[in-house]
């Protein structure tokens, strides 16, 4: 796949687009920009996907992260809205501290990816036109125990959401007299 | 001829272009999907321009008028009016908007609707991209578009605009869970997410008659999705003044109506590709004394009967219900449909089994 000129040229668009917007989603004052340019940064790495041929994965990385992830931060943001936004995303000055987790998070990754076989990761086999089945298959049989946790998590979350949500409900309807 | 007129006219393209022998194959292929995306894009503004002629029409037709009739025969130029209108118009920006965002909403808002025109077959062999994942990519990209509606809201530094785009926001991820849960029925008897399978699997029964009540549901939430009355609180023209629209003005404006047009386009397309058999004509599986009855009409005229029919009931919607609350709303979209379409998932699932064991 990687051996056109066009895949190669893609490539370097696709990753100066996503490390150009990650470095501005830090660096913008605003948090309403921040959250934009964290929405081209996911759909730029759905590019990405879309150049390893994972289509599925391109579309799932729109829907949810960009799709979803992005319209709940922008819940959230609104949720704690302040009087002026143009000065919600400032810098601070604990430079020991950020230095220290910049020097944790490189080296970890620097170890782990100097562990890891890339070689023996890269498949010599053409990916299969549709992939779509293999994940669906694969999810249920080989990672099974993980797509089940990752499931019963996301429930825990949902109800625990709902339980929050409707205790403030009981709560506030509590004084009043019941109008159903 | 008629039935591949759209397709012989790609095949001559490609034809031509590769026959001179000087254009690598790359570029060959470039140029043919261009023009095919041109030709949708042409397709989605003259359709635009004709929907709003048309809910002009329908609206005074059910308020006993007689609506636009003075530009043109019938006032069919009246729209062409309006557009040179609302192009000549300035585009008025307010102090303290976010300037950047403020002037992108508009133009943004119309990328999703163009890039899910590319899946959509129009015709026997009429989809400009015929995606194997065609259903998920189209729903994942219109996810995108609520994205818009916020930008423009928030950057307008408005009152009404945030209140608005606040709801477009709650009702497009709320109305979004329904929605492809109700395709989740269709796409577990299909086995596959590719349009085209989809149509192929309903030659003989259309699956609006298997899932009516996945019908109903993809129905209802893709109203909601493109915030048509009886679901426009988000554009409430008495309490929020449009909405996240509230300031813009000329050709910025008229850019959200016509992306809310092509997304009507796009629902009705759907539902028809999904549940009304896409281009089959009815009753195509039988033959009465030997002649099929109704295959004689090209299918992307079938395709447009059905898509404007839809169209049609979408305007209906508008001039017959009231519109519904914002707790309403969230009750109905969390307590009815989404329950109502696990159920469908659910008795689907048992009914493809008992098909099977049936062995019919």
């Amino acid at each position: 796949m990687i051996n056109s000129i066009y895949s190669v040229l893609a490539f370097y668009g696709l990753a100066t687009v996503i490390v150009v917007a990650a470095i501005l989603v830090v660096l913008m004052r605003n948090i309403m920009h921040s959250v934009l340019f964290l929405a081209v940064t996911f759909i730029a790495m759905a590019g990405m996907f879309l150049l390893l041929d994972a289509d599925f994965l391109a579309a799932v990385q729109i829907l949810v992260y960009a799709g979803a992830v992005c319209i709940m931060l922008v819940f959230a943001i609104m949720v704690i809205r302040r009087t002026d936004m143009a000065e919600t995303n400032l810098f601070n000055r604990q430079v020991l501290a950020g230095v220290g987790l910049t020097v944790l998070t490189l080296a970890l990754g620097t170890i782990f990816g100097g562990r890891t076989a890339w070689t023996q990761l890269v498949t010599h086999e053409a990916v299969p036109k549709n992939t779509v089945q293999y994940i669906g298959a694969f999810m249920l049989s080989k990672y099974v125990i993980p797509f089940e946790v990752a499931a019963l998590l996301l429930l825990v979350a949902l109800v625990g959401a709902i339980v929050l949500a409707r205790d403030e409900e009981v709560k506030d309807n509590a004084g009043t007299d019941d109008y159903s | 001829m008629l039935e591949n007129l759209f397709v012989g006219i790609a095949h001559w393209l490609r034809a031509l272009l590769g026959g001179t022998g000087i254009l690598p194959v790359e570029i060959t292929e470039s140029i043919v999907f261009l023009v095919k995306l041109v030709a949708v894009l042409i397709f989605i503004l003259l359709n635009a321009l004709w929907l709003v002629y048309m809910e002009r029409k329908v609206a005074a037709y059910m308020q006993a008028r007689i609506g636009p009739n003075r530009v043109g025969p019938k006032g069919l130029l009246q729209t062409t009016c309006d557009i040179g209108k609302l192009i000549s118009k300035e585009i008025i920006i307010p102090k303290n908007v976010d300037l950047v965002v403020f002037l992108l909403a508009p133009v943004l808002i119309f990328v999703p609707t163009l890039m899910v025109f590319a899946v959509i077959p129009l015709g026997k062999n009429m989809a400009a991209l015929d995606l194997n994942i065609g259903l998920f990519y189209l729903l994942a990209i219109a996810s995108v578009s609520s994205l818009f509606f916020w930008m423009a809201g928030w950057s307008s530094n408005s009152k009404y605009s945030l209140v608005g785009s606040m709801r477009v926001v709650a009702q497009m991820v709320s109305y979004e869970l329904p929605l492809i849960l109700s395709l989740l029925g269709v796409i577990m008897i299909t086995g596959s997410l590719n349009m085209s399978a989809i149509i192929d699997a309903q030659t003989k029964v259309w699956f609006i008659f298997t899932q009516p009540i996945a019908f109903l549901i993809y129905f209802i939430a893709a109203v909601a999705e493109t915030n048509r009355t009886p679901f426009c609180l988000v554009e409430g023209e008495s309490e929020i003044i449009a909405g996240p629209y509230t300031e813009y003005g000329g050709m910025a404006f008229a850019m959200f109506f016509l992306a809310e047009y092509a997304n009507i386009m796009v629902i009705c397309a759907v539902t028809t590709i999904v549940f009304l058999g896409g281009w089959h004509a009815p009753f195509e599986a039988f033959a009465i004394g030997g002649a099929h009855v109704f295959t004689w009409i090209p299918s992307w005229v079938w395709f447009f009967l059905k898509m404007y029919a839809l169209i049609f009931v979408v305007m209906w919607f508008r001039w017959t219900f009231p519109r519904i609350r914002v707790d309403q709303l969230m009750g109905f979209g969390w307590k009815v449909l989404v329950p109502l379409a696990l159920a469908n998932i659910f008795v689907t699932g048992i009914g493809i089994y008992i098909y099977k064991a049936i062995g019919w």
